[in-house]
């Protein structure tokens, strides 16, 4: 089955946000020093020039209804927590005209000193209450110190990762308008429209009902658009001051400073295993930042309690706040920088053990959830390192490193495990026969992943209707309420709800409802319930340049029961090519002495072109577990990024002997570490 | 013509294909009150000449550049270099003026919150201790460290090309290298044109016997300015012993740096690994690495070497 | 003089506008001709989303002048099909699952129009199809069935 929105894509008929009327336009104004306070900003010069009708500011500021999200809660204080903070805001009736008064706004800072630079010894760490979603900063259990001192071999070793930039294809966009009864439309680009309606009601002091989000198609998210951004905030404002509709669009630069990142990271493991293999002890300590403002706690050590069997275990998370935007979400936040350093480190372990990296993870494949004791409700880790073992041809692997040339490119391989957790939230859907159609109705949000082809497929085997006979219809707040995309929940969350207003509809006859706020209760305790996979990479390397390609990667997961096989491949596929991106170039730069982000647009943060991409294949095993949802599925949307970058630095070293342990691995770096002629 | 020559006058800025032109306008890096376009005038044309040079229109467009048969046979290591270059789209659109006076890609110049001394004489140079991974190793001074992204000029610089200016005063014939200055005490001038000079074309002189290679390192496969780049052309006559070498560098420098040194060093010795490696290193003792940019002389290096070596074999 | 009066053809339709000459082809586009199938990523050229057929040739609508481009002939991605007959690489696209979000995807199509006219009448290897679309990016990762796609209806013969 095709996409369902599939020819509106193609024919350029679909729309964003932003796309969808007309509006005057509202472009921002940015804080230029990194900390401090604004001490003026004269705006006469602005207001005088063309087309303008509005102008926004911190010494003036708008009303809220809650200032309580240091996000949203634009204009409402002049201290300046970071470089690019929104500080004021132009509404003109063009792009041009808006951006050039922007332009001319004046502001007047006193700047104060400003620190931006993570360092795991940094004096302001501290230990979060929690680390997302809700889970504890520091979990322990055995003698980690004694299972180190025992272990037959051991390593200690550092990884780092940059900040990372989500960098959807759209940026973020809202267009907003009032009507005569004070309520409030906005065509927002967002993962989930009923979280981002309740969110903009509560920040602009609205009721719920007053406020209605619509977005039947987003240009990716990746996390950036899962929680309200300024632009959905911004936009309401400027229309409210301009008295017409407004939209904001960011520029990519913008994006940079005011959409979220992933935090970087600096992450100690510590490994001990005895001679056969068996960890004696796994310390995985993580260090990150998060903004003066706001705090965002990234679970990157969390995968150490769900991978291995260990009779010790460690994992910490301290924060250190700094004068930079907040981080936030993006694809698999924790898994995806912790498994990069967890599996870059075990394949470390396995050179120094001399056994092969696959073998290792088969020894220390846990019967139940480490950190918990549960049973899984299915794992087939093991089976995917085996079976992608004999699919990508790893018998017979010499695993002495530099060995393999061919002309000036040494080659080598990696693997590297993967996991993301499976869970889903509530949601509810409706079902309802409308002429030759059965509608249903559900205000999920469709950001790529093919929700909406993926949740027709659902509603029609469980009406037992062809495809064709089911309309799917989503991305409006005025729909059933519904989780958000994000999380790798979003399937699963929906699936669960439409299954539920199916199963109704069958039961009525015309209309059938859900909510799944019970069912997905008492999903709590009894099981562990994690998705794994196996990530393969070759890559060949030039000694003399430092480049780096990847001819070949393979993933294979077990996610359940696949809904859609081409959907599925294509997102398994996607996150694997964000993975190399990370692996090999992806990277925002700070400059400590000036304070911010000197990377701010897609020349500067390279995120993998076509022709980096070469042979990218994924394939998944057939796992059963009736421990999950009416489907019986994972989430995969973001798994397939969780290992690739291990994985790929892995293979470096079997290509080169060096063991790159900082992010990207860019020629410089393959370089700096090689001998010179 | 004279019409467009004419009409300059303070805050006039001639616009080619507008890639990099109208890039730094919305930057606000660029604040033209007048843009004269150029790009429609009869400098469209690539004829050759009695002497069996050639001469390219500076309105020619880079993918027609590279595409045309006369360059694409006789000039392949210009097409090469061209075509490494940008992305389809914007070689459609820049033209072979606009392609040479193309500002620097540093992300300090490009961000008008921050201090350039390119740009606003005497604020300062935030790159010499923040972000110069991918700044120059040559040539540089104290005030700016900047490189020059073109891949098309570092052909151009290779092959002695000449840059035919004109202006309300006259016209005049500059040499490359020569057209592109190095930033020494003013940054603020990348090229020695004088304001309303416009360049009409680009003129080759026949080309050298022997192989050309233009060999790119980027951090991705495609889609991203030169680490360091190399255009070569190598002569042996069909021997063992090197008759001529031209050699010039992308990504080390505030110019296309022709690697003069490099050339007299190779001139009349047996072209092998060890003489190649001799030439690189006469060439690059004369580089002063920043601090994280130290990989760059390695790379320009290993780039001369393999280079050569492969128009030798 | 802020302002210009341009005419272009902009998918078989004469359109004659005064535009502000700050404005970019893009920004025409969107704004004034209610094209909103053309996208814009990056407004720099750094992106391709804003790819479309500027007299035939592919070129970054961003970067376009609007007023540099009076008197030229545009085609957009709403003017790939003919009529209700999509065109073989919107064809191509769907069968090949070649988009995810779909954000990139009217200037990946219009970048591979122009490609099909810059190299016809020879077909095209993946390695060709690769390195001629890396001035498209997708952030979605959707090229492995990008290349298909296109290599589909500009393949070499094997």
């Amino acid at each position: 089955m095709n996409r369902v929105e599939g020819i509106d894509k193609v024919t350029g008929r679909a729309k964003y946000a932003g796309e969808s009327g007309e509006a005057a336009y509202v472009f921002a104004v940015q804080s230029a020093v990194p900390s401090g306070a604004v001490s003026a900003m004269d705006t006469a010069a602005a207001r005088e020039m063309p087309g303008v009708l509005a102008v926004l500011t911190c010494v003036d500021p708008p009303v809220l209804g809650s200032a309580e999200d240091a996000e949203l809660a634009l204009f409402q204080t002049r201290e300046i927590a970071f470089h690019g903070q929104l500080v004021g805001a132009v509404v003109a009736d063009t792009l041009e005209n808006a951006r050039a008064a922007a332009a001319a706004v004046r502001v007047d800072y006193a700047a104060t000193a400003h620190d931006v630079g993570l360092r795991a010894d940094h004096p302001g760490r501290y230990t979060p209450d929690k680390v997302n979603p809700g889970l504890p900063a520091d979990l322990s259990y055995g003698d980690i110190e004694a299972g180190l001192a025992a272990a037959a071999v051991s390593i200690d070793v550092t990884y780092t990762t940059p900040t990372l930039h989500n960098n959807p294809m759209e940026p973020h966009a809202a267009l907003a308008a009032w009507d005569d009864e004070g309520h409030l439309t906005v065509a927002d680009s967002t993962q989930g429209p009923s979280a981002d309606r309740d969110t903009i009601a509560t920040v602009l002091g609205l009721r719920p009902d007053q406020v209605r989000v619509i977005s039947p198609h987003v240009g990716g998210g990746f996390g950036s658009k899962g929680t309200t951004r300024p632009p959905a905030i911004l936009a309401a404002l400027a229309a409210r001051a301009a008295g017409r509709p407004v939209k904001a669009v960011f520029t990519r630069q913008q994006m940079f400073q005011l959409t979220g990142y992933r935090t970087p990271t600096i992450q100690r493991l510590r490994l001990g295993a005895g001679q056969d293999g068996k960890l004696t002890a796994v310390a995985h300590a993580v260090t990150e930042q998060t903004a003066i403002r706001t705090e965002f706690a990234e679970q990157t050590a969390t995968c150490a309690r769900v991978m291995y069997a260990t009779p010790a275990l460690s994992t910490t998370h301290r924060l250190v706040r700094l004068n930079v935007p907040a981080p936030s979400w993006m694809r698999a936040p924790g898994e995806c920088p912790g498994m990069y350093a967890l599996e870059s480190a075990m394949d470390e372990l396995a050179v120094a053990a001399g056994i092969d990296p696959i073998e290792l993870r088969a020894r220390n494949d846990p019967a139940t959830e480490p950190e918990s004791g549960k049973p899984f409700s299915s794992r087939h880790l093991v089976e995917c390192l085996r079976e992608g073992a004999r699919r990508f041809g790893w018998a017979g692997r010499d695993p002495r490193p530099a060995v393999r040339a061919t002309g000036p490119w040494l080659s080598g391989t990696g693997v590297a495990a993967s996991t993301y957790p499976a869970r889903r939230q509530p949601s509810s859907a409706s079902v309802t026969a409308e002429g030759d159609k059965l509608v249903v109705r559900i205000a999920a949000a469709d950001i790529g992943t093919g929700a909406r082809t993926a949740l027709t497929r659902i509603a029609a085997e469980c009406l037992d209707v062809p495809t064709g006979q089911v309309q799917l219809e989503l991305g409006d707040s005025s729909l059933p309420d519904a989780w958000l995309a994000g999380g790798s929940m979003g399937t699963a969350s929906w699936g669960s709800a439409v299954a539920a207003a199916c199963a109704d509809f069958h039961k009525n006859g015309t209309r059938g409802t859900a909510d799944t706020t019970e069912e997905v209760a008492a999903d709590s305790g009894g099981f562990a319930r994690h998705a794994f996979g196996a990530q393969f990479a070759e890559v060949l390397v030039h000694p003399g340049t430092g480049e780096v390609r990847v001819p070949r990667l393979l993933g294979v997961f077990a996610a359940g029961r696949i809904i859609d096989q081409t959907l599925a491949r294509s997102q398994f596929i996607g996150g694997m090519t964000m993975g190399l991106g990370m692996a090999l170039m992806e990277e925002t730069v700070v400059d400590a002495a000036q304070g911010g982000f000197v990377h701010r647009d897609l020349a500067q943060y390279h995120v993998p072109t076509c022709a980096d991409v070469q042979d990218i294949e994924a394939m998944w095993l057939d796992e059963q577990d009736p421990h999950l949802n009416p489907m019986g599925s994972k989430g995969i949307g973001e798994i397939g990024i969780v290992g690739t970058a291990a994985a790929i630095g892995n293979a470096v070293w079997h290509a080169t002997g060096q063991r790159i342990r900082d992010l990207p691995i860019t020629p410089a770096k393959i370089l700096s570490r090689s001998d010179h002629e | 013509m004279a019409d467009a020559v004419a009409g300059y006058g303070p805050g006039t800025m001639y616009l080619g294909g507008g890639t990099n032109l109208v890039d730094l306008m919305r930057l606000g890096v660029a604040t033209p009150e007048r843009l004269v376009d150029v790009s429609r005038l009869p400098l469209g044309e690539i004829t050759e000449d009695e002497r069996g040079g050639v001469r390219i229109g500076a309105a020619v467009r880079n993918a027609d550049l590279a595409a045309h048969p006369v360059i694409a046979s006789r000039y392949p290591m210009l097409a090469r270099a061209v075509l490494a270059g940008a992305s389809g789209q914007v070689r459609n659109m820049a033209t072979v003026g606009g392609n040479l006076l193309q500002r620097t890609r540093c992300t300090y110049f490009q961000d008008v919150t921050m201090p350039c001394n390119k740009r606003d004489p005497g604020s300062g140079c935030p790159a010499i201790d923040g972000d110069h991974a991918n700044l120059a190793i040559l040539g540089h001074s104290a005030r700016c460290v900047a490189t020059h992204p073109s891949d098309m000029a570092v052909a151009l610089t290779a092959l002695d090309a000449r840059v035919h200016v004109t202006s309300t005063s006259g016209s005049r014939v500059i040499g490359m290298p020569g057209l592109h200055r190095l930033p020494a005490d003013d940054p603020s001038r990348d090229t020695v044109l004088e304001p309303g000079e416009l360049i009409t074309a680009v003129s080759l002189p026949p080309p050298l016997p022997g192989r050309s290679s233009y060999r790119k390192v980027r951090e991705r496969a495609s889609f991203a300015f030169a680490l360091v780049s190399v255009a070569a052309v190598l002569d042996t006559g069909g021997g063992g012993v090197i008759r001529d070498c031209r050699l010039a560098l992308g990504g080390v420098a505030h110019v296309p740096w022709r690697a003069f040194t490099s050339e007299r060093a190779v001139a009349g010795v047996a072209g092998d690994r060890d003489s190649f490696a001799a030439a690189a290193d006469a060439e690059l003792r004369a580089a002063a690495p920043l601090t994280r940019n130290v990989y760059k002389v390695a790379l320009a290096r290993n780039l001369i070497i393999e280079t050569l070596e492969e128009l030798v074999s | 003089m802020s302002r210009t009066a341009v005419t272009l053809r902009v998918n078989e339709a004469t359109a004659t506008l005064d535009v502000d000459n700050r404005t970019s082809l893009l920004d025409l586009l969107r704004e004034r001709l209610g094209l909103t199938g053309s996208k814009k990523g990056c407004d720099h050229g750094q992106c391709g989303a804003c790819t479309v057929l500027l007299d035939g040739r592919r070129v970054n609508a961003c970067l376009v002048l609007a007023v540099a481009a009076a008197g030229s002939v545009v085609t957009t991605v709403e003017g790939l099909a003919d009529g209700d007959d999509l065109h073989p690489l919107q064809a191509a696209f769907i069968r090949h699952d070649a988009f995810q979000c779909g954000y990139c995807t009217p200037g990946q199509l219009c970048s591979a129009a122009g490609l099909l006219a810059e190299s016809s009448p020879r077909g095209l290897t993946p390695g060709e199809i690769r390195e001629q679309l890396s001035g498209n990016l997708c952030r979605c990762g959707a090229y492995v069935n990008i290349v298909k796609a296109v290599g589909a209806v500009a393949g070499a013969e094997p």
